[in-house]
């Protein structure tokens, strides 16, 4: 089938679920701040993994080759999306799964529940996945009567604590080993109040909590880190084999996988396999890789289903300057190193998706309209920490400052009066466009000093200029402007400062 | 319209400038010139850095070998196509000896229930290929290794490996593996990281990973 669009194009249709703050960002990120438990967790844990993830990337000779082959091989992917996916789905389909759609998260968790009550179980087991998250699919169940089991260490703490994941790798990040045990004691049935509080003897607890579930589970539900079109094959990366036993146990799996994590070839695997560990725990390998396509007779579960989700994908991917967002394969690398999640955590972002990569996903999923989300791209420094970490090159500095102004003009046009950002902007069109309007303003400058007052530091400046004050303070403006000097030491009254004539356009021929 | 076609009619949309399919880049290592001898070197090096015990012995000697690892268990559980050899030094049930193993055979016509393979204390399988850059083994249900479900439940796993099977990057490795087949990639014993980023060996999966590589 061809790729060609003959239709007429639709408006990009947004997701939903949890890919949405409940408050701003900027308001979220204050109240995480004053958590110090949260912020000494988060600084040894992304100082860990970065450590360890410097180490193994330095390792291998081809790392940059591998990277540039990744992010080629998302792009073309994207690029040739449908033709991919049905690929994908008459292979998978040929070996005895069943491919399920879902526009929205809505669509999804009902397919999902729909497949769970044909088997009549009320009770499921779960490898952690993003995109069960992003769909709320636990909560959606729990209110169908079923419920679903998190076995992934980190989650099942989480999920125990009725709390929510911090991080993507490391879920419950947040949380020292004596909240764990006191978690474990409170919400555990039989568990030996002489429990100490050490890593290996609370693994161990949840070892035996869990093991009953997975050895009699009827059900299970994944997600999937890639899907080859080429052969049908899913892929779930892990490390305790809690994955293992959800995917080879059960009579019954269902899996939810966005459109965007295939791969158009096994061969392409090869590639990315060696990408995610090193960028994403920091090893070499992670323990377990488990890779299936459709049934095999007699081998693990013979009921396979695949849930492909949408869920603001396709708005995400009609985005031509943000669409490599898609590329992301959830490594974690771009949070470990970024100043502000370090300090903020997952929570403050409110979406599934925290950190640099969620700061863009998030918004391209659900529209930069929406409010909660729309002060996203702004929690950045623009540093590009991010950029350099990403094994699939994603340029994530350019994406934060497109969307920005994505968001600059849409509240303009929802505004129709100029605000206060359009004013000063046109000032400041006013201002730098001739010296001598500059000079005219640089008279002032003395006000300036005398509202710092003897501290010398303004400390609150009015309306949108609040803002940058309310965290930081500006150091009182110079008695007088470089170009006043320049004219006081050179003399000659309105004489150009080096690199400009009169009318303040930077003159050519003064550069070497 | 249907989930399936609407989802692909916005996918066609959103790509309505027709973004170029860029050529893909492969200038990897896709394969390499390691000896057989470092190829052994490094995956022995990091198996041992992932907490596995790696034994390695001509394949004569593979047997006895065997025989010791498994001396304290008194039930261990094999494929159906494990080399029968490799078992010939066990004291197997039935036999009389003293400190007597009982071996149980799976297969896909005959296959032992998730309680049997609970109450097991090892299982021994084969391996399809292993990466040495990586510390990887894998396997890919061939009548060596078994169904899946045997490598998973029994809280050890005896993995023997012919040095044969070692390269060294995994390009390589995937290059001798069919897709469909199940497949599981096993880099140590299962762990986790989630409680402060210590490093725990043993959660649900086995937690003793001995590894056998026979030269
Ligand atoms: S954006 Fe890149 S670095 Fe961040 S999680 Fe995704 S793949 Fe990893």
């Amino acid at each position: 089938m061809s790729n060609t669009f003959l239709g007429m194009p639709t408006l990009p249709v947004f997701g939903r679920g949890n890919l949405n703050a409940t408050e701003p960002f900027p308001q979220a990120a204050h109240r995480e701040l004053g958590n110090a438990q949260l912020r000494a967790n988060l600084g040894h844990a992304t100082h860990t993994i970065r450590d360890k993830r410097l180490k193994v990337v330095a390792e291998l000779p081809d790392w940059e080759d591998m990277r540039d082959a990744g992010s080629a091989i998302k792009n073309a992917t994207m690029a040739q999306l449908p033709a991919l996916l049905e690929q994908f789905e008459a292979n998978f389909t040929a070996r005895g799964g069943t491919i399920h759609w879902a526009r929205d998260a809505q669509e999804a968790n009902e397919i999902a529940t729909a497949l769970i009550r044909e088997t009549g179980e009320t009770e499921v087991v779960k490898v952690k996945s993003m995109a069960t998250q992003e769909i709320g699919l636990n909560e959606y169940l729990e209110g169908q009567g079923i419920s679903a089991l998190e076995t992934d260490l980190a989650e099942l703490i989480v999920q125990l604590d009725h709390d929510k994941p911090s991080h993507i790798l490391v879920p419950a990040i947040h949380k020292n080993r004596s909240q764990i045990r006191e978690i474990f004691l409170r919400e555990m049935e039989d568990v030996d109040p002489a429990l100490g509080n050490e890593p290996a003897r609370l693994a161990e607890t949840a070892r035996r909590h869990l093991r009953k579930k997975f050895l009699s589970a009827k059900v299970a539900v994944s997600g999937a880190n890639f899907g080859l079109a080429d052969t049908g094959t899913l892929a779930v990366v892990e490390s305790e084999g809690n994955g293992r036993m959800c995917l080879t146990l059960p009579e019954t799996l269902i899996t939810v996988m966005g459109i965007e994590k295939l791969l158009p070839s096994w061969s392409d695997l090869e590639v990315f396999m060696q990408l995610l560990p090193r960028s994403s725990t920091g090893e070499r390998m992670n323990p377990y890789t488990s890779l299936w396509t459709g049934t095999t007779p007699g081998d693990g579960p013979q009921n396979v289903h695949l849930v492909l989700l949408d869920n603001g994908r396709t708005a995400a991917l009609a985005d031509e300057m943000g669409r490599t967002a898609l590329n992301c394969i959830r490594c974690s690398a771009c949070m470990n190193v970024c100043p502000v999640y370090e300090r903020t955590g997952g929570h403050a972002y409110g979406s599934t998706y925290p950190g640099p990569i969620g700061a863009i996903l998030s918004p391209l999923m659900t529209g930069i309209k929406s409010e909660e989300n729309n002060s996203l791209p702004y929690a950045s420094s623009l540093c590009g920490a991010c950029f350099d970490a990403c094994p699939v090159k994603i340029n994530i500095p350019e994406i934060l400052v497109h969307l920005r102004g994505e968001d600059v003009d849409s509240k303009r046009a929802k505004a129709k009066v100029p605000t206060q950002t359009d004013l000063l902007m046109k000032g400041a069109e006013w201002a730098f466009s001739a010296g001598s309007r500059l000079n005219l303003l640089e008279k002032g400058l003395p006000a300036g000093r005398l509202a710092a007052g003897r501290a010398k530091v303004i400390k609150k400046l009015p309306g949108i200029g609040g803002k940058w004050t309310q965290s930081r303070d500006i150091p009182a403006p110079p008695s007088q402007s470089f170009r006043q000097w320049w004219a006081k030491e050179h003399g000659a009254p309105n004489a150009a400062a080096p690199g400009t004539t009169g009318e303040g356009t930077i003159s050519e021929g003064g550069r070497p | 319209m249907s989930a399936r076609e609407e989802i692909l009619d916005r996918i066609k949309s959103a790509l309505r400038d027709s973004p170029a399919v860029p050529q893909i880049p492969r200038n990897y290592r896709r394969e390499t010139d390691k000896t057989a001898e470092q190829r052994l070197g490094q995956l022995v090096d990091r198996l041992e850095d992932y907490k596995a015990n790696v034994f390695v012995v001509p394949a004569a000697g593979a047997p006895a070998r065997l025989a010791e690892l498994l001396a304290g268990c008194a039930s261990i559980v094999v494929p159906h196509g494990l080399d029968p050899q490799l078992l010939s030094a066990l004291p197997r049930t039935g036999t009389g000896d003293a400190g007597t193993l009982a071996v149980a055979v799976d297969s896909p016509e005959r296959p032992l229930t998730v309680a049997a393979l609970d109450a097991v204390d090892a299982v021994v399988t084969g391996a399809a290929v292993a990466v040495s850059e990586t510390g990887t083994i894998m396997l890919d249900g061939g009548p060596s290794q078994g169904r899946r479900i045997i490598s998973l439940v029994p809280d050890r796993h005896v993995c023997v490996l012919r040095a044969a099977d070692i390269v060294e990057v995994l390009p390589e490795a995937m290059a001798r593996l069919e897709a469909t087949a199940p497949q599981t990639w096993i880099s140590g014993p299962s762990a986790t990281s989630d409680i402060e980023l210590e490093r725990v060996e043993g959660v649900h999966g086995p937690r003793t990973l001995d590894v056998l590589i026979l030269t």
